[in-house]
């Protein structure tokens, strides 16, 4: 009677070997190794790419371990640190800037496991050691920022399409165009209706009858600036941590205006901050060249309308107040050479309207010199100041002359990097030193084996035979939840260790309720088979109704948890099923196995079985 | 090995209004402690910054205080943390100082002052972040009740799932109002184990529900009371058992896990502890004082009785 049929015994096989398969890379230890990745689009690391570092190894006599390719980018393994270094060198210098050289620790696990999607858990920042950052981007900035960007666009069209008009300025979030005729304000305002149908517009008659047009956001296009302006900061720190060279950095949206960055190994964490915090914004502005005014300004006097700025390597430069362009304009610059002469240069691409400004501006000012100003939280700096030597048309820009390779490449970097579409505050850091981290993952795993082996002696010395099928059915739990971990590759933190731990501890409450109602009907008087057979029927709806509620609140820590707490909710929730399976079905298959063959079953191993004196049965 | 050995059916019912004084009692307890000391919010709910810093030396918290008092930060807390050469600094949220180079700024004072130093771990959470996570702690408590009682409900009777949730939220209470009276630290992952008490206390009520609806259909004759008794009693021994085993694994991560997991393992020993005792003591005599009756639980069907007569199957 105590038999399974011959599927349920295949079922648990097959689970306990899939389990085995995928919980066994996490026991290979981790290797140093060097990923290589682009961040460019036009840079494809493939098979190609595979061949080329390693000949690249070859050639400067670095030995490896084994390269790999996969979609995150080339990974090479090597023996040591040192080594580690010299290839990441190595390969910086020779395969350019168009790649991405990170140091990575990746597992040893053979290449087999890796091809069948067996990888080990995925450890979250407080286990590796890393950096998390949470950041708000401050929406009402974008659209200030947007409104500011019409209010130029306005002007240059006013005055395309010989508008009359007394000014135009921001407001708020609004833009507003003074007039002095109707006539004109309503050729205006037909303009604009026409060019930038983003805008709403509405007259206002001032105090003092001076006429105005408003032109204010329409809310679908409030709203996709704001998409907008996420998703381009997000960009923007992506280019920003490939700078860091991280192995797996996460950068993603949370919510409607957030970013989660996370930097798993980052050690530096200043450097991390510093470079992620960077409220850089980009301007060209023009330099005032007049007579005098830079010594005076050098003397103290800075003329109106002019700020005194330094040049990256220390020469001041006066530079005009007014902003001609600013960074968000500037779809991309790259490092790289001048066609004519050779010398190292950048090439910067405008968009389409910073192109038609562009080109404006340099043909009224063939000859002078424009600065490139990066302000960086309240400070200025002159990156460069070249001399405009003829009008550029088409948004291609190439600034050269006086620069070294390396200048042009931070040039362009910071050209790059330069602007956000909004600034971003940081609302939240978790940062974790990587000795830390490793104390954790100890600590984490003393506190599962500990606890366990407490469980299995308790469990042996209580339950004897039946107590031992408990502990494997246990020890089946963990394996199966380790490689549920591992193959959902979900998050494991410090409380996703705890929850395990605390997983065992809920879980042995099955078997606990399995084997206590086997007792009680052994002192009854059932036979030992009915005995298995009754207490394993009648403890499963206590099982399933207790393990729904613990789900309950599982699936309730899912939902509003947050960091290390999600971690918790997903190891505890994933443990409860596997917990179901295990205590149930594979500890009802080991004692079938044991008992289920014997017809005559006289005693089951479960300890004493006490029974009460000639007094009255209970409860009649 | 066996445990417990129980002769008779042990008559807690008769003991109800005992049972249910000193819950009270332990409850009201709780509840003023929380009203009068309130919980002591971690960085995750006020915001704040936490950092954590390592020696390789004991910490002279002396000089460590002499350094940070120099960046005048305004009142912040150093204390020993875990070992005598952690220190752990909380610093907390002030307008306008920019909290990003706040940690950077720490570091560097303490590092000049002490190249030993190594940076173990930052926290900061800014006062938006600490509402939010306040906010959806709420609702997730919320929704853990909501979730389990309509579960109760439907599978048993109202009247169980409002003892049930009455029992476990004596539980919750009492957790909160310890960790009030020693004013420890309350953060996301203690919330986390209060959550996970309030599901796992709750299965203790699941099984003695289950054994007094299974009693109605067996005792045909018994008085409610009886039933209840006998139901406790025959569940007992599991009870422990199972308490005790979580309780192992508890006590466990209490002692190995570290610094990190401390208070959230205490929560969860609290939370076990004063589970046995509720879902047995308060639960039960709740339900009895609620009034449920045979009739609530064994629907009449045709067969019913017939089964019920028989003890064994």
């Amino acid at each position: 009677m105590n038999r399974y049929p011959a599927w349920k015994y295949i079922l648990i096989a097959v689970a306990i070997v899939v389990g085995f398969v995928y919980t066994l890379p996490n026991f290979f230890p981790e290797v140093p190794a060097v990923q290589v990745s682009t961040s460019k689009a036009t840079v494809k690391v493939d098979a190609g790419t595979l061949a080329r570092v390693e000949s690249v190894l070859k050639e400067e006599g670095v030995a490896h371990r084994g390269a790999t390719v996969d979609a995150t980018g080339v990974k090479v393994r090597l023996a040591d640190t040192d080594t580690q270094l010299k290839a990441k060198d190595v390969l910086q210098k020779r395969l350019g800037d168009d790649y991405i050289v990170a140091l990575n620790l990746i597992s040893s696990s053979p290449q087999w496991l890796a091809s069948i999607g067996a990888l080990p858990m995925y450890l979250g920042l407080d286990l590796r050691g890393g950096v998390h950052f949470l950041l708000q981007i401050d929406m009402k900035g974008a659209i200030d920022k947007a409104a500011d960007r019409y209010t130029t666009d306005i002007r240059s069209l006013m005055r395309e399409k010989r508008v009359q008009y007394g000014g135009v300025s921001r407001e708020g979030q609004n833009v507003v165009l003074r007039f002095r005729e109707e006539a004109e304000r309503v050729k205006g305002r037909v303009e604009i209706e026409k060019s930038f149908p983003d805008l709403a517009v509405r007259e206002q008659e001032a105090p003092g009858g001076e006429l105005r047009l408003v032109a204010s956001l329409k809310p679908e296009a409030q709203k996709r600036i704001q998409d907008g302006a996420v998703q381009q900061n997000i960009t923007i720190l992506r280019n920003r941590v490939n700078e860091l060279g991280v192995s797996e950095p996460i950068v993603q949206q949370q919510g409607a205006e957030r970013i989660v960055v996370q930097l798993p190994g980052v050690q530096d964490t200043a450097r991390a901050k510093d470079i992620l915090g960077r409220t850089a914004t980009l301007e060209i502005r023009m330099v005032n060249e007049d007579p005098g005014a830079l010594d005076a300004a050098i003397a103290g006097q800075v003329p109106f309308g002019s700020d005194l700025f330094t040049e990256r390597g220390g020469q001041p430069v006066l530079v005009k107040r007014q902003v001609v362009l600013t960074g968000d304009r500037i779809n991309d610059a790259q490092p790289g050479f001048d066609q004519r002469t050779n010398e190292p240069a950048v090439h910067v691409n405008l968009d389409g309207s910073g192109g038609r400004i562009f080109k404006e501006v340099t043909r009224e000012n063939v000859g002078k010199r424009m600065a490139i100003v990066l302000v960086e939280r309240g400070k200025a700096e002159v990156i460069t100041a070249p001399v405009i030597r003829e009008e550029i048309g088409g948004g291609r820009v190439q600034i050269s002359g006086r620069m070294s390779t390396r200048e042009a490449n931070d040039v362009a970097l910071l050209m790059r990097a330069g602007a956000l579409a909004a600034p971003m505050d940081i609302v939240e850091e978790r940062t974790v030193g990587p000795s830390l981290g490793k104390e954790n993952i100890e600590k984490g795993f003393n506190s599962v084996v500990y606890g366990f082996v407490a469980l299995a002696v308790f469990m042996c010395a209580y339950y004897m035979l039946m107590g031992l099928v408990s502990t494997i059915a246990l020890g089946i739990n963990v394996l199966l939840l380790i490689a549920l971990l591992s193959m959902l590759q979900a998050t494991l933190t410090l409380p996703g260790i705890a929850a395990i731990a605390l997983t065992l501890g809920m879980a042995i409450d099955a078997n606990v309720l399995i084997n206590e109602r086997i007792r009680e009907e052994l002192r009854w008087g059932a036979t030992p088979h009915a005995a298995i057979q009754a207490g394993y029927e009648r403890a499963w709806g206590t099982i399933l109704d207790s393990n729904i509620t613990t789900l309950i609140a599982g699936v309730a820590l899912l939902i509003f948890g947050s960091g290390p707490v999600r971690g918790f909710a997903v190891v505890h929730c994933l443990g409860i099923l596997t917990s179901m399976f295990s205590a149930v079905l594979v500890s009802r298959g080991i004692v079938n196995l044991i008992y289920g063959g014997r017809r005559k079953l006289d005693k089951i191993s479960i300890g004493q079985i006490w029974k009460p004196a000639p007094t009255p049965a209970p409860a009649k | 090995m066996e445990f417990f050995r129980i002769k008779r059916d042990i008559p807690f019912m008769r003991y109800a209004l005992v049972f249910n004084v000193i819950s009270l009692v332990t409850f009201l307890l709780a509840v003023l402690f929380l009203a009068t000391r309130g919980l002591n919010f971690g960085i995750d709910f006020r915001g704040g910054t936490v950092i954590e810093v390592a020696y390789n030396h004991a910490v002279d918290f002396n000089r460590l205080r002499g350094a940070i008092d120099k960046l005048a930060l305004g009142e912040y807390s150093a204390q020993a943390f875990g070992s005598s050469d952690t220190a752990l600094i909380r610093l907390p949220l002030e307008e306008g100082v920019s909290t990003a180079q706040l940690s950077e700024r720490v570091m560097s004072t303490l590092r000049a002052d002490d190249p030993s130093v190594t940076l173990q771990r930052v926290e900061f959470v800014g006062p938006q972040v600490g509402r939010e996570l306040y906010e959806n702690g709420a609702l997730a408590l919320l929704l853990v009740i909501a979730g389990i009682m309509a579960y109760l409900a439907m599978r048993f009777e109202w009247r169980f799932a409002v003892a049930a949730i009455i029992a476990n939220l004596h539980d919750v209470i009492i957790i909160l109002g310890f960790f009030a009276f020693f004013q420890w630290e309350f953060g996301l992952p203690v919330l986390a184990a209060v959550l996970a008490i309030l599901g796992y206390s709750v299965n203790e009520s699941v099984v003695i529900a289950d054994r007094i609806r299974e009693n109605f259909r067996k005792m045909r004759k018994a008085s409610v009371e009886t039933v209840i008794d006998n139901a406790i009693t025959s569940t007992i021994s599991r009870t422990m058992i199972t308490h005790g085993s979580t309780l192992l694994m508890v006590l466990s991560i209490f002692f190995f896990g570290g610094e990190t997991l401390h208070f959230f393992s205490l929560a969860l020993a609290i939370g076990i502890c004063f589970g046995i005792y509720s879902s047995v003591l308060v639960m039960a005599p709740l339900v009895r004082w609620l009034g449920v009756s045979r009739e609530d639980l064994v629907k009449p069907e045709k067969k019913k009785g017939l089964e019920g007569e028989k003890i064994l199957p």
